[in-house]
């Protein structure tokens, strides 16, 4: 019994996530832990693209490369994948559509024929869903719910047909010879299906409304518009102002304006996009506005791999904006942190008047993994705004650099923003007192942001670590899974989730262990950072920026030459 | 000048950064007292702006103000009142910061046709970076940049303005501040996007569009003009000589960009954050 990889692989267009979206619920309720991740090329129909279904003993959050069962759809199959696919690798193919590669245990799949027994080829992904489960010998009744679920709308005939064609692919898959050598891993089901399926886009919108958010203003960039998306579809339910903006430079103004005027305001783009809200970054410093960005890591520079992922703008958000300003970086690594991460960025943008960032990538955003519903939890939200006075003085000088925040048409007083150099009352100035006095005020909150950042998750035992693995963001699931594989004690795994500032006691928690660094970027930016911040050494760098994540084996085998295991 | 009281004077003490002899003192002079006349509350009032000698206008001005970055007056404007539809929003900046830096939030601001009004001080000339050509310099103007003379042609804001069906579309004269007072305050009191494009001499550094060019280059708008007519507005809004001062165009037709997005009176600072039932049913959707 040991965790399963099955990955399936078509061109764009052909329908290969819909394979997904049935059979993962469908395993979830069964109670199996599972997770997906995907990877797609920049076009809109055909190339090769690949979905990764994990079935998983212990819950999981990263990509294997290894593969057990390949359903290959495309002719570009063999070619894409090869370099995956060992002579362990059950291949599911028709020949009729896709050469069969020379590697793997080769399996003529009848899909086209038993679809059309079914009534038509657009039933294939069902046909290929029954067939999953018969192979598995998971019970057919979910699916058959869930495709009930799915398709009602569309007619009784559509849902037979359907329930038709995953039987037809159940019943296959249960008399395929294959069937018997497959093992699932332990199914911990109490019979109550009570767990949660999302992918990143979802925790991070869940996180923005539990954060009260009801502003975005932004233009479409992959990995990031989910987060518009999911925010548009909510938009009446939960009272969001949604905006797609004409650029990004309108996305960012339009936010800040809407932070102004007293809205919780996010904006959602990636690296090439952000390069355009930059100055909106430095305005959102000097008029001291509240507003939360996500950046959804892609590869650069330029357009670079538009549908792929990496870690690679650490630097970019670390120095973005001109002149100097208080912000914080939070790279949430689970969907756990996802959701409360998100809504963190919110309170601590609010409390601090300053731009928060959240880094994310497109392997987080688009994997989909299961969850215990209790660990999605809603903080309440902070009182933000005050009435102002009739001589209410929007930078009024205080102890903590923080003056109360009113909005325009609010109470008696004023409220102006201007973004030259201000007085107290917001208007232009050149007095040198006054700016020397305003930059000490902006400035002020760094050190209670420092206080209050969160320290980096352990995994493993720190005490009797010798090596810490550091990691941030996405690849937290990578890391622990690859330390558990290990199974050193000497070994333990550092998890930031909070990159910039840095907690104070990070230097002891660190104290004189090995460090091993490992980040989908190709330069270790945030050990870079690290090192300064904490005068540390960095003793390994694990790095990589194909555009792909990190896999499980990989970053084992990279972890076993660190520590010289072999 | 005007020396009638309004309610948004500043202080008499206040210093203007703006020269002597500047068409932006008569535009303040109209503005305030198109704003005064339509009776508006200051506080309910937001002056927004971008960067330039006319983007200090606000600073002038007794009401709420952004003064944001060069050229994103529009999109500033656009978050505001869709956070707050109470609020009178008004947008006063430059031709290089509207027209030049801010050139595609102006056309989209005109799609969108959200309730803003937008007065543009066209001088035909960058000022507060010493004479260089603005989007709108005639032809050959010589500059400190454009030795050999202004090569593009000028961009023509109410012809582009008219051609995307932007529902108010004015231009006045500085030196005429009652018809500039007048037709601000009818901007203002327009229900969407509405433009006056203001000539506004500039004493230092445009030689060229002086007070007197102005007054000889300008006439009134005919008086048989239909305002609802858009081709006449449009050929009105390319006549070169002279150039007809007014309201070129008015559509009353178009839908706000605000009710069309579903946005309420209530403003998103008194929106109270989703209820816990709310908040459940959206985490049930992926159990």
């Amino acid at each position: 019994m040991r965790d399963l990889s099955i990955v399936f692989e078509g061109a764009a267009g052909q329908g290969v996530q819909t394979i997904t979206k049935l059979l993962l619920p469908v395993l979830k309720n069964c109670g199996y832990h599972v997770f997906s991740c995907t990877e797609f090329m920049s076009r809109i129909r055909g190339g090769s693209n690949t979905t990764e279904i994990r079935v998983t003993e212990k819950p999981r959050q990263a990509y294997v490369f290894r593969i057990d069962m390949l359903f290959a759809l495309s002719p570009m199959a063999h070619e894409h994948l090869d370099r995956r696919i060992d002579d362990d690798t059950l291949v599911f193919a028709e020949s009729e559509r896709c050469a069969l590669p020379a590697k793997g245990n080769c399996i003529e799949t009848p899909v086209k024929a038993l679809a059309l027994e079914a009534g038509s080829p657009v039933f294939s992904n069902t046909v290929i869903a029954g067939m999953v489960l018969g192979l598995l010998g998971v019970p057919l009744e979910e699916l058959d719910a869930l495709l009930r679920d799915r398709f009602h709308e569309k007619g009784e005939e559509i849902v037979l047909k359907n329930i038709t064609a995953a039987r037809l692919g159940y019943d296959w898959g249960r008399n395929c010879p294959a069937a018997g050598n497959i093992d699932l891993p332990h199914c911990d089901s109490d019979g109550s299906p009570a767990k949660l399926l999302m992918d990143g886009t979802a925790a991070l919108g869940i996180g923005a409304i539990a954060a009260g958010c009801n502003f975005i203003s932004s233009y479409p960039m992959s990995p990031s518009t989910g987060l518009l998306t999911f925010l548009a579809e909510k938009a009446d339910a939960f009272g969001v102002v949604v905006d797609q903006a004409e650029d990004e430079i309108a996305a960012i103004n339009a936010g800040l304006g809407a932070s102004f005027a007293g809205a919780r305001a996010v904006v959602t783009t990636s690296g090439g996009g952000f390069d355009l809200m930059q100055e909106g970054v430095s305005l959102a410093g000097m008029l001291e506005l509240p507003i939360v960005i996500h950046i959804g890591q892609r590869p650069g520079p330029a357009t670079g791999l538009p549908t792929r992922t990496e870690q690679g703008d650490f630097n970019l958000v670390l120095h973005a904006g001109h002149g100097e300003f208080a912000r914080v970086v939070f790279a949430p690594g689970t969907l756990e942190e996802l959701v409360r991460l998100t809504q963190r960025a919110f309170a601590v943008a609010h409390r601090f008047h300053i731009p928060v960032f959240l880094l994310t990538d497109q392997f987080l955003l688009d994997a989909e993994t299961s969850m215990e519903a209790g660990a999605i939890q809603r903080f309440p939200l902070e009182e933000a705004i005050v009435e102002t006075a009739e001589e209410y003085l929007p930078y009024r000088f205080t102890e903590d650099g923080l003056s109360p925040r009113g909005v325009p048409g609010y109470g008696k007083g004023l409220v102006r923003a201007d973004s030259d150099e201000h007085s107290e009352a917001g208007f232009i100035t050149e007095d040198f007192e006054v700016r020397r006095r305003m930059i000490e005020k902006r400035l002020a909150r760094i050190g209670p942001l420092r206080e209050q950042a969160l320290l980096p998750t352990v995994t493993g035992l720190i005490d009797n670590a010798r090596t810490l693995v550091v990691g941030w963001g996405s690849n937290r699931g990578v890391i622990e899974e690859a330390l558990d594989l290990l199974g050193d004690p000497h070994v333990a795994g550092l998890h930031f989730s909070q990159l910039f500032p840095l907690n104070p006691a990070v230097a002891s928690l660190l104290g004189e262990r090995k460090l091993i660094v490992l980040e989908n970027n190709p330069t270790s930016q945030f050990a870079g950072y690290l090192a300064i911040e904490t005068g540390k050494n960095i003793a390994g760098r694990i790095l990589k920026a194909t555009g792909e994540p990190f896999s499980v084996e990989e970053v084992v085998e990279a972890l076993r030459k660190e520590v010289g295991h072999e | 000048m005007s020396d009638k009281q309004t309610r948004f004077d500043m202080p008499p003490h206040t210093d203007v950064a703006w020269c002597p002899g500047c068409g932006n003192h008569m535009l303040l002079t109209a503005v305030k007292e198109a704003l005064d006349d339509l009776g508006i509350d200051p506080r309910q009032l937001v002056m927004v702006s971008g960067i330039g000698q006319a983007a200090k206008a606000p600073q002038y001005i007794n009401a709420n103000m952004f003064n944001g970055l060069h050229g994103r007056a529009l999109p500033a404007a656009l978050g505001i009142r869709l956070s707050n539809r109470n609020l009178v929003v008004v947008v006063e900046s430059g031709d290089g910061d509207m027209y030049g830096e801010g050139g595609n939030h102006f056309l989209h601001a005109i799609r969108r046709n959200f309730d803003v009004t937008m007065i543009i001080h066209n001088n035909m000339v960058y000022g507060l970076t010493k004479g260089q050509a603005s989007p709108t310099s005639p032809i050959g103007m010589r500059t400190p940049v454009q030795v050999k003379g202004v090569i593009p042609e000028p961009f023509n804001p109410l012809a582009v303005a008219i051609a995307l069906d932007a529902p108010f579309v004015a231009r006045t004269f500085a030196g005429d501040i009652a018809q500039t007072r007048s037709v601000i305050a009818e901007a203002i009191r327009f229900k969407g996007c509405s433009i006056v494009d203001v000539f506004q001499p500039c004493v230092i550094f445009n030689k060229q569009n002086t007070y007197k060019w102005f007054r000889e280059h300008t006439c009134s708008m005919p008086e048989d003009h239909n305002p609802a007519d858009r081709i006449a507005a449009f050929a009105l809004a390319i006549q070169h000589e002279p150039l007809p001062l007014g309201i070129f165009y008015r559509n009353g037709k178009r839908a706000l960009y605000e009710d069309q997005s579903g946005i309420t009176e209530t403003p998103l600072y008194r929106q109270p954050p989703p209820g816990d039932g709310e908040f459940e049913k959206l985490i049930d959707a992926y159990r």
